[in-house]
C-alpha cells in the first residue's frame, strides 16, 4: 500500500516489477491517496506526504500480532518477516501451549510455558540458540 | 478478493471503515480526528477499504474480507522508489 494511484501501480508492475517477479506482483497493490489508512496505522509521514516502510502481521481473527516500521532508506528483511509468521502460526496451532524463544526458527526447539519451566529456561534454552 | 471496479478519470480513494469512522457529521473535524482508532498490538486492526491493482485488473479490497487468512500488510514510500 502506498499513496500512489492504481494507475501508477499498474505502470510500475508492468514496466519494472514484472522484470523482477515473473508474471508481476501476485498480490493486490493497494492505493491510499491522502494517507487515510496510513494515518490510522501510524505510518503516514505528514511532512513528506508519503508512507513509511510499515509491515503488519495480522492473524486470521484480524488481530495484530506484530509490526515493524522503518524510515524510507532502509529496506526490510523478508526472511525475518516469514520467520515471525511461522512462529505465530506455530503458537496458534499449539493453542498457546508452546512459545518460541529468542532466535527460534523452524526446526529449533520451542518452550512450553508452565509451572515446571519457571527458573528452568536456562536448561531448555542456551544463549547460542539466540543466533543462527 | 475484492470485486472489479469501473475506473473513471477521478482518482479512486478508500479509507478506514466501520468503528474508526464512527464520528457523526455534526462533530467537527478535530473531534473526529481524536476519535480515530489507532492500531494496538494484540488487538483487532482497524478495517479499511482501498482501491487496488491486481494482476491486470482494478479492484476494491476490504481488509475484513481476508478474515480467516494470515495477512501481511506492507506500506512503502512510493512506486518506483529504490529500496
Amino acid at each position: 500500500m502506498s499513496i500512489d494511484s492504481v494507475f501508477v501501480h499498474k505502470m510500475w508492475d508492468e514496466h519494472e516489477l514484472s522484470k523482477m517477479v515473473k508474471g508481476g506482483i501476485p498480490f493486490p497493490m493497494l492505493s491510499d491517496a491522502g494517507g487515510k489508512v496510513g494515518i490510522v496505522y501510524g505510518v503516514y509521514d505528514d511532512d513528506a506526504g508519503v508512507e513509511t516502510r510499515g509491515r503488519f502481521i495480522i492473524d486470521p481473527e484480524g488481530i495484530l500480532r506484530g509490526y515493524e516500521v522503518l524510515t524510507p532508506p532502509v529496506g526490510r528483511n523478508v526472511s525475518e518477516t516469514f520467520r515471525q509468521i511461522q512462529a505465530f502460526q506455530l503458537v496458534r496451532n499449539s493453542k498457546d501451549t508452546e512459545a518460541t524463544p529468542s532466535g527460534w526458527k523452524p526446526g529449533k526447539p520451542t518452550l512450553k510455558p508452565g509451572p515446571d519451566l519457571v527458573g528452568k529456561v536456562w536448561e531448555a534454552w542456551k544463549t547460542d540458540m539466540a543466533f543462527d | 478478493m475484492g470485486e472489479e471496479v469501473d475506473v473513471g478519470c477521478a482518482r479512486p480513494t478508500g479509507g478506514p471503515v466501520g468503528e474508526t469512522g464512527a464520528a457523526s457529521d455534526e462533530e467537527t473535524k478535530n473531534e473526529s480526528k481524536e476519535r480515530t482508532e489507532m492500531i494496538k498490538i494484540g488487538k483487532k486492526v482497524p478495517d479499511f477499504v482501498a482501491p487496488a491493482y491486481h494482476q491486470g485488473k482494478f479492484v476494491s479490497v476490504k481488509l475484513s474480507e481476508y478474515l480467516g487468512k494470515w495477512v501481511l500488510l506492507c506500506f512503502y514510500p512510493g512506486d518506483f522508489t529504490f529500496v
